[in-house]
């Protein structure tokens, strides 16, 4: 009894090094303070909470930004990790959750959702990915995955009067909670194995394990990919995208095609280049598979699509496949093109399904391909806008789609996998089909009717800085470039 | 040691009959019952893994809070499982004893090759008889793991505030009065005199 008690009173326990989670700290004060400000505030006065929540994004941002160069710090006895990935991908979470709070206040003010609640579920997803990217325990990456993934199941039933709404919630809920259970298996197998969570110490055994004759790594691994395939939605772990794309109401897909995805890269950064290294022969065999099958998947199926959000989410199945060339690699250079065509993905996503939210109205969702009809003719500058989008996702130059999928060829040419580039190029030009016809319906068909559009001012300002963004950093894509490398050096 | 082996055999079974009977029971609430016989049989197996406080907190928290409340919400739904029941026994069931066996299988052949291997990396470690599991998790639960706990801390929030959002509907469609607004009212504002 002595030993054991005079073991736990004299543990040694430092006070941890608080500075690395200073922007979660500040992040999770201002929810305490938006909840408490949102129960108080009248119905009317709802956009105080949505200039909070804004305003906490900028200024997490700005503490973000003012950590950039801090050398690696692990934290919290190895729990909690700050490196220029997980800052980088952080600021990528915050802009694109800025921007998805923007686009979707006029379409959640018109059809009485909650407002309030859905600015408080997202910056609490928003915290959970921000601890995902930053874990370096497969325990904290646990519960930030979960607590990235909980809040938007709610905000994806948020609009009560959408039964699609709630039925798409219901099937990502589920679909969502068998990805957690996947991965969490697979993490349990490795922690069998090794005996530690901590992904430094599960890279050092691995580093001096014979492979060979142990099939309990393979095992692990192999549940592990299946985890991270759901939380990407690639194929063949793809079956919940298009439903629940099609079924959330527009502002909720924006969120989950745009700001979880680069969350889900941090987790595949962690688990796989951070605790995982020494498998990397074997995870790049399972993702050459998931990629060729979702890049071919994603393209063939988005052609027959006449839904736009279906058409979308097939489209980001695919994007998904590309975006895997470039992790599968396992190289710096093929780590980076992957976070670039990530970064890419973001930005292209956000404003395609923006353009959905954008146009809809009280009581009708612009959601068929047939309702672009003529749109040059009613509002050439927003046509012109969706033009870039649609030129950048199917690669098109000038524009960042473009640089996304030549940084990942040339990782891919990098490490002697020629013939899979061919491949994935042969599946980029059958995949510019249906983005092009898109284009073509806009310019070249005549409108239904005549009218006009009325959007707000603040809304074209937001869709026109996504379009510009596409053009810009398809222009002048070395900046971005460099901070992805250095981000792996 | 035969014992310790008889016993793991005894609760695994359990374990796992009482799980698939969760999946294919006729009727909810047995469902849920044999849910809890599960977590019984679950708790049974960290007993042997020497994880008391683990095993009664399964039992205490599972058992006892969430099942009981589990129970509560099947029993005031009235939904048709029998509808429910036929389509998922037609499509549903082939397709998963399919994989259930598939992985299985995967499962046997790894656990039979690789088996030497897994003991000679962690030995099971036993602690003597008046070791405190509770003392050793207090050790390190708010020191070691604090950071893991506050986020659990923050998980819960979330799953409340969720939870209240899709629950509390009263701006939408409640029918409460509104007595103050039914005072005020003027008489102007409730008959228009149209000229004829």
């Amino acid at each position: 009894m002595g030993g054991i008690k005079r073991r736990v009173l004299s543990m040694p326990f430092n006070i941890p090094n608080f500075v690395p989670i200073i922007p979660e700290l500040f992040m999770l004060s201002m929810i305490c303070v938006i909840i408490m400000t949102d129960v108080f505030v009248k119905q009317e006065q709802r956009i105080i909470t949505y200039f909070l929540t804004q305003f906490t994004l900028v200024i997490t941002a700005l503490i973000s930004l003012s950590m950039f160069h801090m050398p690696t710090t692990i934290t919290f006895s190895g729990l909690f990790i700050l490196d220029p990935i997980a800052t980088f991908l952080k600021l990528l979470i915050y802009i694109a959750g800025f921007f998805v709070f923007w686009y979707s206040r006029d379409y959640l003010g018109v059809r009485s959702i909650a407002i309030g609640e859905n600015y408080i579920l997202g910056l609490l997803a928003i915290l959970g990915m921000m601890v995902l990217v930053s874990s370096h325990n497969f325990l904290t990456l646990f519960l930030g995955l979960e607590l990235s993934a909980l809040p938007v199941y709610a905000m994806v039933a948020l609009w009560r009067e959408s039964v699609d709404g709630s039925e798409a919630s219901m099937k990502y809920f589920v679909i969502g909670s068998l990805a957690s259970a996947m991965l969490l298996y697979g993490i349990s197998m490795l922690y069998g194995i090794t005996g530690s969570l901590d992904m430094r110490v599960v890279a050092n055994t691995l580093a001096h394990t014979d492979l060979s004759s142990n099939l309990f790594f393979m095992f692990g691994l192999i549940f592990v990919l299946v985890g991270i395939a759901f939380k990407f939605g690639a194929a063949p772990f793809h079956m919940w995208v298009p439903d629940v794309y099609e079924g959330a109401p527009s502002p909720m897909t924006l969120f989950i095609s745009s700001v979880p995805k680069i969350a889900a890269y941090g987790l595949a950064v962690r688990l796989l280049i951070d605790a995982l290294p020494g498998l990397h022969v074997q995870w790049q065999q399972i993702l050459i598979v998931v990629a060729i099958l979702s890049m071919a998947l994603g393209n063939f199926a988005a052609i027959v699509q006449n839904n736009l959000k279906r058409m979308l989410a097939y489209s980001s199945i695919s994007h998904m496949g590309y975006m895997s060339l470039g992790l599968l690699c396992a190289t710096p250079d093929g780590y980076a093109a992957g976070l670039f065509y990530m970064l890419a993905y973001a930005i292209m996503a956000l404003g395609g399904f923006a353009f959905i939210v954008l146009l809809s109205k009280a009581g009708f969702e612009a959601d068929q391909v047939s309702d672009l009809k003529g749109l040059n003719t009613r509002n050439p500058w927003l046509a012109f806008m969706f033009l870039l989008l649609m030129f950048s996702m199917a690669g098109i130059p000038p524009s960042v789609g473009f640089f996304a999928k030549l940084g990942v060829l040339e990782a891919l040419i990098g490490v002697h996998l020629i013939w899979l580039a061919a491949l994935a190029l042969v599946f980029a030009i059958i995949g510019s089909y249906y983005y092009i016809r898109v284009v073509k319906v806009m310019y070249f068909e005549e409108p239904e009717h005549y009218k006009p559009f009325t959007y707000s001012k603040d809304l074209a300002v937001a869709m026109s800085i996504n379009g510009i963004a596409v053009l810009y950093f398809g222009m002048f894509p070395d900046s971005l470039i460099s901070i992805c490398r250095a981000a792996f050096q | 040691m035969l014992i310790e082996n008889l016993i793991f055999i005894t609760f695994a079974v359990t374990l796992i009959a009482s799980a698939v009977m969760v999946v294919f029971g006729q009727h909810p609430v047995r469902c849920a019952l044999f849910l809890v016989l599960a977590f019984f049989a679950a708790a049974g197996l960290w007993l042997i893994l020497e994880a008391e406080f683990l095993a009664l907190v399964l039992i205490l928290v599972y058992v006892g809070a969430v099942m009981t409340l589990f129970l509560f919400v099947i029993m005031t739904l009235s939904i048709d499982f029998e509808k429910m029941k036929q389509s998922f026994l037609r499509y549903y069931v082939p397709l998963g004893v399919i994989l259930v066996c598939g992985l299985v299988t995967l499962m046997f052949y790894i656990t039979s090759h690789a088996h030497a291997d897994l003991i000679k990396l962690i030995p099971m470690q036993h602690v003597p008889a008046d070791y405190s599991n509770t003392k050793a998790l207090g050790g390190v639960l708010y020191t070691t793991y604090a950071f893991a706990l506050e986020v659990a801390g923050v998980l819960l929030l979330a799953a409340i505030v969720a939870a209240i959002s899709l629950c509390v509907r009263d701006v939408v469609d409640s029918k409460s009065q509104r007595v103050d607004e039914q005072i005020a009212i003027q008489p102007k504002d409730r008959i228009k005199i149209v000229k004829m």
